[in-house]
C-alpha cells in the first residue's frame, strides 16, 4: 500500500511536467502492477478465508450435524464419516482430483495437465480466477471436493462397513464428482455457460455438483443398504440434538465462504451472494417451521435447523445470480418443499434415508437449480456478454424464459450421473469388502464394532 | 430397620432432600432411573416421525432408618414429593436384616 500511495503521488507532479512519452508509460505500468498486486491481496484474502469457512462446514459443521441425529452408539463412527474425508478427498484430490476437474479435456472430463499439482503455484489461472494464485483455487475446490462425499454420509449412517465406506467414497469422486465438476465449472465443461458449454447452466456454488449428486446418490445408496436394523418397529430417536444445533450453526456460518468464496474475490459479486445466502437460509428456517407448526402442532428445534440446511442448499447455485428478495423466495420455498420430502414423501415410500440427505440436499437442490433459471439475473452478475460486451439475459425475469429449460437438463444429467455413479461405487465397494457391517455389530454400533471406542465414557 | 425406596419425580429431589434433613436425616443413595406405572409416555415428533416414549426419567431414593423413625421419614418423604398430579411416584417400605458400617464394622442401628 505504502508503495502504491508513493508511486501515486509521484505520478501527479509528473503528469504535469509533460515528461518523456516513455517514462510516463514506465510509470502507468507500474502503477497498473501495484494495483494489479493490491487487488490480488484483498481477494487472495478473502478467498483463504473462504477455503477454511468451508472446511469448517465438514468439520465440526456435518459431523456434528449428522453425529447429533444418529443414536449414541454410532456417535463416533458418524463423525468419522466426516472427518476421514478431510483426509481422504484431500490426497485423492492433490493427486488427480484437481487435474480431472479443472485440467483442459473434453466436455465430460479434464486431462492430466495438473496431475500432482503440476504446475499448480502462486501464478493465478485466467481461465478460473485471474487475481488469485492458483493455489488458492486449488485448495477452495478441494474443500467442495471434501463436504460433497460428506454430505452422502447421512444416508448410510448406521451400517455401513467403515472400508466399504472409504472405497465408495474413493470412487464415487472419479466417477461422479470429479466429471460433474469438470461439466459444470470446468474449461470446455458441457454445462459450463462461461465457456462456451453446449449446455449453459448456471450452478454459482455447486447446486448441481455438490447437491444434486451427493443427494441422489445418497438415495441410492439408502436403497442399496436397506433400512437399518429395527427401522420402523424401535425408537430411532437422534441421541443429541444440541450438537446437531451447533452443527447446524457451522454449516450456515461456513456457507459464506461456500457461496460469497465462489464469487473467487471479495468484490460486489461476494457481498450480493453473501446476502442471498443469509436471505435463503433465514426465510428456509422460518418456511420449514412454519409447515411444521401448522401440520404436526409444535415447531421445533430439529425443523428449524434443517431448514436452514435446505434453505441454503436451495440458494446455493443461486447465490450469485439472484438479488436478495428473489433469494427470500427461494428460501421459503425450499423450507416447505424439503419439509414435505422427509415427512411425507419419504413415509410414503419407505427407504430409510437416515438422516435424509436426499430429502434435503437432492430435493432442495434440484428445487434450487431449477428455481435459478427463474430469477438469475444480469444485473447481479453481468459475466456473460454477448459479442459487443453487452451482458446477456440470464434468467426468466430477464426474459430468458429458455434458461429454466437449460437448467433442468443440468440437474437431470447430475440426477442420472448420480443414480448410476452411485450405484456402480455401490456395486464395487460391495464385492471389494461388503458393504453391510454384521447384524451384530449393527446392535453393538458402529464406534464399538468399527473404531474399538465409545463417543460418551461418563463413568470415566 | 426399615429400608423405604422412593421414586419420586426428578425435580421434587431437592425439595425432599432438604425436608429428611430438617427431620434429621442425613443418610441417603440416589440414582437416576427411568419407568413408568400408571401415568402414560409422551410423544416426540422428530422430522415428521412420531416416537411414543413410554419410560420417564424419575429419581430413586433409598436410605435405610431405624424402626422407631419409619413413619416420620415415609410421611416427611410422601408429603416433600407430592405435586398432586400423576406421575408423583411410589414408596415401598422393606425390612432390613442387618447393617454393617465397612469402616469398623458396626452392627445394627449403631451403623446407620
Amino acid at each position: 500500500m505504502v508503495k502504491k500511495l508513493s508511486l501515486a503521488l509521484s505520478f501527479l507532479p509528473l503528469a504535469m511536467a509533460q515528461p518523456a512519452p516513455e517514462a510516463l508509460a514506465k510509470e502507468i505500468e507500474e502503477l497498473k502492477s501495484a494495483a494489479a498486486a493490491a487487488q490480488t491481496a484483498g481477494d487472495n484474502a478473502w478467498m483463504l478465508a473462504s477455503c477454511a469457512l468451508v472446511l469448517l462446514m465438514t468439520g465440526p459443521g456435518l459431523a456434528l450435524f449428522y453425529g447429533g441425529l444418529v443414536r449414541r452408539k454410532n456417535v463416533l463412527g458418524t463423525l468419522m464419516h466426516s472427518f476421514v474425508l478431510m483426509a481422504l478427498a484431500t490426497v485423492v484430490w492433490a493427486v488427480a482430483g484437481y487435474s480431472l476437474s479443472f485440467g483442459e479435456g473434453n466436455p465430460f472430463i479434464g486431462g492430466f495437465q495438473y496431475l500432482l499439482l503440476n504446475g499448480v503455484g502462486m501464478e493465478p489461472n485466467a481461465d478460473y480466477a485471474g487475481t488469485i494464485p492458483q493455489l488458492t483455487f486449488m485448495a477452495f475446490q478441494m474443500m467442495f471436493a471434501i463436504i460433497t462425499p460428506a454430505l452422502i454420509s447421512g444416508a448410510y449412517a448406521e451400517r455401513i462397513k467403515f472400508s466399504a465406506m472409504l472405497v465408495y467414497t474413493t470412487l464415487w469422486l472419479f466417477i461422479v464428482y470429479f466429471p460433474m465438476a469438470h461439466m459444470v465449472w470446468g474449461k470446455g465443461g458441457l454445462l459450463n455457460a462461461f465457456s462456451g458449454g453446449s449446455i449453459p447452466c448456471f450452478d454459482f456454488a455447486g447446486g448441481t455438483v455438490v447437491h444434486i449428486t451427493s443427494g441422489v446418490s445418497a438415495l441410492v445408496a439408502a436403497l442399496y443398504l436397506k433400512p437399518r436394523k429395527g427401522y420402523g418397529t424401535e425408537p430411532i430417536r437422534p441421541h443429541n440434538l444440541v450438537i446437531s444445533f451447533t452443527g447446524a450453526c457451522l454449516l450456515w456460518f461456513g456457507w459464506f465462504g461456500f457461496n460469497a468464496g465462489s464469487a473467487l474475490g471479495s468484490g460486489g459479486l461476494a457481498s450480493s451472494a453473501f446476502v442471498a445466502t443469509h436471505f435463503g437460509a433465514a426465510a428456509a428456517t422460518a418456511g420449514w417451521l412454519l409447515a411444521e407448526w401448522i401440520r404436526s402442532g409444535k415447531p421445533s428445534i430439529l425443523g428449524g435447523i434443517s431448514g436452514c440446511v435446505a434453505g441454503l442448499v436451495a440458494i446455493t447455485p443461486a447465490s450469485g445470480f439472484v438479488k436478495p428478495m428473489p433469494a427470500l423466495i427461494i428460501g421459503f420455498l425450499a423450507g416447505v418443499f424439503c419439509y414435505f420430502m422427509v415427512t411425507a414423501v419419504k413415509n410414503k415410500f419407505g427407504y430409510d434415508d437416515s438422516l435424509d440427505a436426499f430429502g434435503v440436499h437432492g430435493a432442495g437442490g434440484t428445487l434450487g437449480a431449477v428455481l435459478t433459471g427463474v430469477f438469475a439475473t444480469n444485473a447481479v452478475n453481468g459475466a456473460l456478454k454477448d459479442s459487443a460486451g453487452n451482458p446477456l439475459p440470464l434468467g426468466l425475469v430477464d426474459g430468458n424464459p429458455a434458461q429454466i429449460a437449460n437448467q433442468a437438463i443440468g440437474a437431470a444429467i447430475a440426477i442420472a450421473l448420480g443414480l448410476l455413479g452411485s450405484y456402480v461405487c455401490l456395486k464395487i465397494a460391495d464385492l471389494v469388502c461388503g458393504l453391510r457391517v454384521s447384524g451384530d455389530h449393527e446392535t453393538e454400533g458402529l464406534d464399538l464394532s468399527m473404531h474399538g471406542e465409545e463417543g460418551y465414557n461418563l463413568e470415566a | 430397620m426399615k429400608k423405604i425406596e422412593a421414586i419420586i419425580q426428578p425435580f421434587k429431589l431437592e425439595e425432599v432432600k432438604e425436608a429428611l434433613k430438617s427431620i434429621g436425616v442425613d443418610g441417603m443413595t440416589i440414582t437416576d432411573v427411568r419407568g413408568h406405572g400408571r401415568q402414560k409416555g409422551h410423544k416426540e415428533v422428530y422430522r415428521g416421525q412420531e416416537y411414543q416414549v413410554d419410560l420417564l426419567p424419575k429419581v430413586k431414593l433409598e436410605l435405610v432408618v431405624a424402626d422407631s423413625r419409619a413413619e416420620e421419614v415415609i410421611a416427611t418423604i410422601s408429603k416433600s414429593a407430592r405435586s398432586g398430579k400423576i406421575g408423583d411416584g411410589k414408596i415401598f417400605i422393606l425390612p432390613v436384616e442387618d447393617a454393617i458400617r465397612i469402616r469398623n464394622d458396626d452392627h445394627g442401628e449403631a451403623a446407620l
